[in-house]
C-alpha cells in the first residue's frame, strides 16, 4: 500500500465511522451548515456551524473518532456542565444587524473574549475548578485566558446571566486581541479542519478584514439523561462574520442603482468556493435567509402573491428547499429560508451560491425592546460616573411579550455589569431617570443584588431587574465610582492607555427571540434550525468602556524610597537629639570647651571626646591615663559586635 | 474678665455662623472629595456606602468601600440618607460635626483653664511667680479653643464631610476626663478614640501619667530642690515651710489609685463597646472580619490613593519584596519614639499628649486634615511653654504655602494631566518636613522652658538662702 498516511487515517475514520452510525444510540456525528444573511446596511452575515456530538463515554477508555478528544477530556477532567468561550473582534451594531433574533443573542458577543462555565461539582470546588479550566482553555487556543483565574477578573453572578445557582463562573477579557492563532486551534477541533466542506470557506484575509467575527465555541455534557436529553457531550462551534460584499458592478448606470444592495456570491465574499462537503460530515447545507422585514418588504414591492420574491433578486443556484417560518406570535411577517445541500457539488463542479438584488429594497432588522447605551460620564482622573441609557427603539406595534397586566404592562429589564475592582463604585449613588425625570429607585427596580469589589480580590458585580412601564421613552441609570491608584507594578505596559470595564450584558426575559421552521419528519432536524427553535431571552452587550487612570511616575521607585526613609530619619534623628540633649549641657559644653583651650593636651582631649562618647561628664577626679585604655577597649568591643553582627547577616542572609 | 468672656463666645458663634454659610454655599468648594479632607477612613461617602450596603443586608465591609466603625456606621448612617426638601444634602450630618467642634472647643477650653490653675498653682509653690505674665488678652484655653474653631484645617473637616470631628472630640474627650480626674470619662475617651482610629491607642501613657501625677507641672527636681533648700534653713524658720514641703512631696508621688480604676473603666468601656460591636455587626459578619477591615486596613496601607501624608506614594512605588519590612518600619517609627518622651516629658503629661497625637497625625498610613487640626488646636494650650520656640513664623508660612499648595498640585496632576505624581507628592513631603520641625522645635522650646524654670528657682533658693 503506497497510500499517504493522512488518507488511510482519513480512510479508517470514514471506514470507522459508517461502522458506529450502525449502532444508533451512541454515536458520534458531526453536521456543518452554514447560514447568509443579507443585512440592511449592504453588508451579508455569514454565520458557520458545526456541531459535534459524542455520546458520553462511561468507562473513560473509548476511543474518539471524530470528537475533539482534548475537549473531551477537559469535560471529563472539569467536570463542565456547559461552557460557552467566545472570540469576538469588532462590535455588533444591534441597531443596524438587529437585536431581537436568535442571531444577536446568541452569537453577537461582547470584544475580546468572553468564558462562562458551569460545574458538576459541589460549591466550594468550582472556583480551583474554574482555574484549571482557564489554564487549559488557555493552552488549547493560544489566548490569555489565563488571566482570567485571577480571583479579580471573575465572578459568580447568581441569577441575571443563567440560572447556575453558585456553579457558574463568568469572565471577560475585553482586550484580548483575537487573531488567526486563535482560529486555527479552533478549526483543529473539527474533523476536516478546513481542508474540505464548508470551512473551506473561511479565507483568513477575508475573515480578518470584517466588521465584526465572533468564533465561539459552546459546550453541553449531560451526564444522565434526567432532562430528556441523551448523555453525551455536544460541542458546537460557531463562526460569525459580517462581511461588506464589494459591489460587482462598479459602474453605477442610474441613481436608483446606488440603492440597490450589492450582489455577492461566495467567491466575492470569501474568495474561495465551497469543493463539496467535508467527508465526515453527517450533513453539509447552506441556508440563505431572508429576514421578516425583508420578506414583507418584498412582498409589497411586487404584489403580495408570491412569497419568494422572486422577481426582486436572482440566485445563482436553485434551493433544494424553500423553509418558510411557522409564524405562531408575530405579526410583522415570516422569514424565508432557502436550503441548499452541499452534497451533489464536488471538485469539479464547485458550489457558489450568488445572490443579484434587481430591484432597490429598504428594510430594518427587528429590534429590542430597548436600545442600550453605556457611557462614561465626569472628567479627570479621579472620580466620575457610568451611566447606561436604555432607548425605546419604537416597536412599530405594541411588544409581543409584554406580560399585560390589568392596567399597563410592564417591562423587564435584567442588567449585568461587572467591573473591575479599581473602579471603585458607589451603589449608594445609584440613580434612576425614567423619561428624563429623576425617579426613586425603589419603584422601578424590582430585584437588586450587589457584591461590592474588594481591593486586589474581587471585582464589583451588580445584578439589577428593572421593571419599566411598556410606553418608555428611555431609562437611564447612573453610578458613581472613584478611580483606584495602583501599585506600579499593576499597571499594563501601556498604562496611558486605559483600562477596559468590561461590557454589561442587558437582556429581557419576558421576550424570547425563536423562529420555528417546519421540520421533515423524515430525517432528522438540522441543529442550526433547532438551535433558532429554541426560546431564549432577547441579549445585548454594551460597549466596553475605556477608563483613564492616573498613572505614578514609573521611573521613580528609588527616589522615592530614599527621599521618604531621608525625611524619617530627619524626624528620628532630630527628635532623638532633642530628647538626649541634658540640663545645662551647653553651658558645660562651653565650660569645657574653655578649658579644652586652656590646657589643649591632646590626652586631656581625647579623654574628653571618650567622655562626650559615653555621654557622661568627665569626671575631674579621672587621670586620662586610666580612662583612655578602658575607654578605648569598651570601643573596641561595640566595633567587634557590630562587625560580628555584620557577619553573621551576610552568612545568613546575604 | 467679663468682657474677655463675651469675646470668646462671640467668636465661638461666629465661627459656628461661617460653618453654616459655608455648609449652604453649593457643594462647598468640593471639598468634600478633596483628598486632604477625605481619606478613605474618614469619608462620609464611604460611610454611607456602607450603610447602603447594610441596609440592603450585606456586610458593610463586603467591599472595599467602608473601613470605620461599626458603632459610627449605626450612629451617622441613617443621617446620609435623610433628606430634607430645599436643604443641601448631608445637612444634618453636618450639623453633628459642627455639634462636635463646638464641644470639642468648649473641652479646650475647660482643659486649658484647668492647666493654667494647675501650672499657676505649682509656680506660686515655686515661688518663681514672675515668670507668668497675666495676659490681658485671652487665656490659653480661650486661645487654643479659637485656635480650635478657626483653623482653615479645621473648617474645611468640619464642611467637607469627614468624620474627623467626631474623632477628634473623642481623643479631646479623654484629655479632659484625665486632666479633670473624671476617671470614667477619661476611659470612655480613650476606648472609643482608639476604637475609631487606632492611633490614639499610644495615648494611654499621657493619660496614665495625667491621672497619676496631675495636670502639668515643671520638673519634678525642682521641687526636691526646694524642699531641701527649705530643708537647709528649716531650722531658723516655722512650720510654714514645713507644710510647704509636705505639699511638694505629695504632688511628686504618683497616686495608683485613679490610675487602677481608669484600667478597670477602660476594661470596661472596651467590653461595651465590643459587645455593641458584635451586635452591630453580627447579621452579615464577625468581629474578626471587622478587625480586620478597621485595624487591619489601617496597618496595611491597601488603599494607595493620595493623601497629605508620604506613605501612599511610597506604597505604590515600592518594591512588593519590601512591602512588609517598611510597613513594620513605618509603624515602629511611632512606638519608638513613645518611650524616650514618655521619660524626658513625664512631668508633663498633657504636652506629652499634644506630641503623641502631632507624631500619629504625621506617620500615620491616611493623613487629613482634620488631624492636623487636632493638634494644631491642642498647641494653643502650651502658649506659655512655648513662647520661646524657634521657627514659628517659618512654620506659619509652611503651613499656609502647602495648604495652598497642595490643591493646586493636585489639580495639575489630576484634573489637568501637565503634572505628575511628584508634584503632588512634593507637597506631602514639604507637609511631613513642617510638622517634624514643628515636633521637634515644640519638644526642644518646652525643655528649654524647664531649664528656665530650674535656673529661676536655682537663683531663687541662692537669694533665699543668701
Amino acid at each position: 500500500m503506497e497510500l499517504p498516511p493522512r488518507w488511510a487515517v482519513l480512510l479508517f475514520l470514514l471506514l470507522s465511522s459508517t461502522k458506529a452510525s450502525r449502532s444508533a444510540v451512541d454515536k458520534e456525528e458531526f453536521q456543518e451548515e452554514l447560514l447568509l444573511k443579507p443585512l440592511p446596511d449592504r453588508k451579508v452575515l455569514a454565520h458557520f456551524h458545526f456541531e459535534s456530538r459524542a455520546p458520553r463515554n462511561s468507562n473513560g477508555r473509548r476511543h474518539l473518532h471524530l470528537f475533539p478528544k482534548a475537549i473531551s477530556q477537559m469535560v471529563e477532567k472539569f467536570r463542565v456542565k456547559e461552557m460557552e468561550l467566545s472570540f469576538t473582534q469588532g462590535r455588533w451594531n444591534y441597531e443596524r444587524w438587529g437585536g431581537f433574533d436568535t442571531m444577536s443573542s446568541n452569537n453577537a458577543k461582547p470584544p475580546g473574549v468572553e468564558l462562562w462555565a458551569v460545574f458538576d461539582v459541589p460549591k466550594e470546588q468550582v472556583d480551583a475548578s474554574w482555574k484549571n479550566l482557564t489554564h487549559t482553555l488557555s493552552g488549547l487556543f493560544c489566548a490569555s485566558i489565563n488571566f482570567l483565574e485571577s480571583s479579580t477578573m471573575y465572578s459568580a453572578p447568581d441569577w441575571s446571566f443563567r440560572q447556575a445557582s453558585g456553579h457558574l463562573r463568568y469572565g471577560m477579557l475585553p482586550r484580548e486581541a483575537v487573531c488567526t492563532e486563535n482560529l486555527t486551534p479552533w478549526l483543529k477541533l473539527l474533523p476536516c479542519r478546513d481542508n474540505a466542506g464548508l470551512s473551506a470557506l473561511m479565507d483568513r484575509p477575508s475573515i480578518y478584514t470584517s466588521f465584526y467575527h465572533s468564533q465561539r465555541l459552546h459546550l453541553t455534557s449531560n451526564a444522565s439523561d434526567l432532562e430528556g436529553l441523551n448523555p453525551g457531550i455536544v460541542l458546537e462551534q460557531t463562526l460569525t462574520v459580517v462581511l461588506h460584499p464589494r459591489s460587482q458592478r462598479t459602474i453605477l448606470t442610474h441613481i436608483s442603482e446606488s440603492y440597490l444592495q450589492p450582489s455577492w456570491s461566495l467567491s466575492s465574499i470569501f474568495g474561495r468556493k465551497v469543493n463539496g462537503r467535508c467527508a465526515l460530515a453527517k450533513s453539509s447545507k447552506v441556508y440563505l435567509q431572508l429576514e421578516r422585514g425583508l420578506v414583507s418588504e418584498l412582498k409589497k414591492n411586487i404584489g403580495s402573491e408570491g412569497y419568494d420574491g422572486e422577481a426582486n433578486f436572482e440566485l445563482s443556484v436553485n434551493p433544494d428547499r424553500v423553509l418558510k417560518e411557522e409564524n405562531s406570535r408575530h405579526g410583522i411577517g415570516s422569514s424565508l429560508l432557502y436550503e441548499f445541500s452541499v452534497d451533489k457539488y464536488s471538485n469539479s463542479k464547485p458550489f457558489d451560491l450568488g445572490l443579484t438584488w434587481k430591484f432597490p429594497v429598504i428594510w430594518s432588522c427587528q429590534q429590542a425592546p430597548l436600545h442600550a447605551i453605556r457611557f462614561l460620564m465626569g472628567s479627570g482622573n479621579e472620580r466620575g460616573a457610568i451611566a447606561i441609557l436604555l432607548k425605546s427603539t419604537d416597536l412599530n406595534d405594541s411588544s409581543p411579550g409584554a406580560d399585560r397586566s390589568s392596567d399597563g404592562c410592564e417591562l423587564h429589564v435584567n442588567i449585568f455589569q461587572i467591573v473591575p475592582w479599581y473602579i471603585r463604585v458607589y451603589y449608594h449613588s445609584l440613580q434612576l431617570f425614567v423619561d428624563d425625570q429623576l425617579k426613586a429607585v425603589g419603584a422601578f427596580v424590582e430585584k437588586i443584588h450587589v457584591m461590592p469589589s474588594k481591593d486586589k480580590i474581587s471585582p464589583g458585580m451588580m445584578e439589577m431587574v428593572l421593571k419599566l412601564p411598556c410606553g418608555v421613552k428611555s431609562a437611564a441609570l447612573t453610578l458613581d465610582f472613584d478611580k483606584g491608584f495602583l501599585h506600579i507594578d499593576e499597571y499594563p505596559p501601556d498604562a496611558n492607555q486605559g483600562f477596559d470595564i468590561p461590557s454589561a450584558a442587558i437582556s429581557f426575559p419576558n421576550f424570547h427571540a425563536s423562529m420555528h421552521f417546519p421540520s421533515n419528519d423524515s430525517e432528522r432536524k438540522s441543529p442550526m434550525l433547532s438551535k433558532f427553535q429554541e426560546s431564549s431571552p432577547v441579549l445585548s452587550y454594551t460597549e466596553v468602556l475605556l477608563v483613564p487612570l492616573t498613572t505614578p511616575d514609573f521611573s521613580m521607585p528609588y527616589n522615592v524610597i530614599t527621599i521618604t526613609c531621608t525625611v524619617f530619619a530627619l524626624y528620628f534623628g532630630s527628635l532623638l537629639n532633642v530628647l538626649r540633649q541634658r540640663v545645662g549641657e551647653k553651658e558645660r559644653l562651653l565650660k569645657s570647651k574653655a578649658t579644652a583651650v586652656k590646657t589643649g593636651r591632646p590626652s586631656e582631649l581625647l579623654s574628653r571626646l571618650s567622655a562626650k562618647l559615653r555621654g557622661r561628664s568627665q569626671e575631674p577626679s579621672q587621670s586620662p591615663s586610666e580612662s583612655s585604655p578602658l575607654i578605648n577597649s569598651k570601643l573596641v568591643l561595640k566595633v567587634l559586635l557590630m562587625a560580628a553582627l555584620a557577619v553573621a547577616w551576610q552568612y545568613y542572609f546575604g | 474678665m467679663e468682657k474677655k468672656k463675651r469675646g470668646f463666645w462671640r467668636w465661638l458663634i461666629a465661627s459656628v455662623m461661617l460653618r453654616l454659610i459655608l455648609i449652604y454655599l453649593p457643594k462647598t468648594f468640593n471639598l468634600a472629595s478633596r483628598p486632604e479632607v477625605s481619606t478613605p477612613l474618614v469619608s462620609l461617602r464611604r460611610l454611607a456606602e456602607g450603610y447602603w450596603l447594610k441596609q440592603s443586608s450585606i456586610s458593610p465591609y463586603a467591599g472595599s468601600m467602608y473601613h470605620g466603625s461599626p458603632l459610627l456606621l449605626s450612629l451617622l448612617g441613617p443621617l446620609t440618607v435623610k433628606r430634607i426638601e430645599g436643604q443641601p444634602n448631608h445637612l444634618l450630618c453636618s450639623l453633628v460635626f459642627v455639634i462636635a467642634d463646638i464641644i470639642s472647643a468648649l473641652l479646650i477650653r475647660a482643659t486649658g483653664h484647668t492647666l493654667q490653675m494647675a501650672y499657676r498653682q505649682s509656680l506660686n509653690s515655686l515661688d518663681i511667680v514672675d515668670l507668668l505674665k497675666s495676659s490681658d488678652l485671652l487665656s490659653s484655653g480661650d486661645i487654643a479653643a479659637l485656635v480650635y474653631l478657626w483653623n482653615p484645617f479645621t473648617i474645611a473637616a468640619c464642611v467637607g464631610l469627614s468624620t474627623s470631628p467626631v474623632e477628634n472630640l473623642v481623643v479631646i474627650l479623654a484629655l479632659h476626663g484625665a486632666c479633670k480626674g473624671l476617671v470614667p470619662l477619661a476611659a470612655f475617651g480613650w476606648v472609643m478614640s482608639t476604637h475609631l482610629s487606632l492611633y490614639p491607642a499610644i495615648l494611654i501613657i499621657p493619660v496614665i501619667l495625667l491621672l497619676g501625677y496631675g495636670p502639668d507641672t515643671p520638673p519634678r527636681k525642682l521641687y526636691l530642690q526646694k524642699g531641701y533648700g527649705k530643708n537647709g534653713d528649716n531650722h531658723s524658720s516655722d512650720n510654714c515651710g514645713q507644710q510647704e514641703t509636705n505639699q511638694s512631696k505629695a504632688e511628686v508621688t504618683f497616686s495608683w489609685r485613679p490610675v487602677i480604676h481608669f484600667l478597670f473603666w477602660s476594661s470596661l468601656w472596651s467590653a461595651y463597646v465590643l459587645v455593641l460591636c458584635s451586635i452591630s455587626v453580627k447579621p452579615h459578619g464577625s468581629l474578626w472580619e471587622m478587625f480586620q477591615r478597621t485595624y487591619g486596613f489601617i496597618l496595611t496601607m491597601e488603599d494607595m490613593s493620595p493623601n497629605i501624608g508620604v506613605l501612599w506614594y511610597f506604597f505604590a512605588e515600592v518594591f512588593d519584596f519590601f512591602r512588609s519590612f517598611f510597613l513594620i518600619v513605618f509603624h515602629l517609627n511611632i512606638l519608638f519614639m513613645i518611650l524616650p518622651l514618655a521619660i524626658r516629658l513625664k512631668h508633663r503629661p498633657c504636652f506629652l499628649a499634644f506630641i503623641y497625637i502631632a507624631i500619629s497625625s504625621m506617620l500615620k498610613s491616611y493623613p487629613s486634615v482634620g488631624d492636623s487640626a487636632l493638634y494644631l488646636g491642642l498647641l494653643g494650650l502650651f502658649l506659655d511653654e512655648l513662647a520661646d520656640m524657634k521657627f514659628s513664623f517659618f512654620l506659619l508660612c509652611g503651613y499656609i504655602g502647602v495648604s495652598l499648595l497642595s490643591p493646586v498640585m493636585h489639580n495639575l496632576w489630576i484634573w489637568r494631566g501637565t503634572g505628575n505624581a511628584n508634584f503632588y507628592y512634593a507637597t506631602g513631603m514639604a507637609y511631613a518636613c513642617l510638622q517634624i520641625i514643628l515636633v521637634v522645635e515644640s519638644v526642644s522650646a518646652v525643655l528649654n522652658h524647664d531649664r528656665k524654670l530650674r535656673k529661676l528657682s536655682v537663683t531663687k533658693l541662692r537669694d533665699g538662702n543668701s
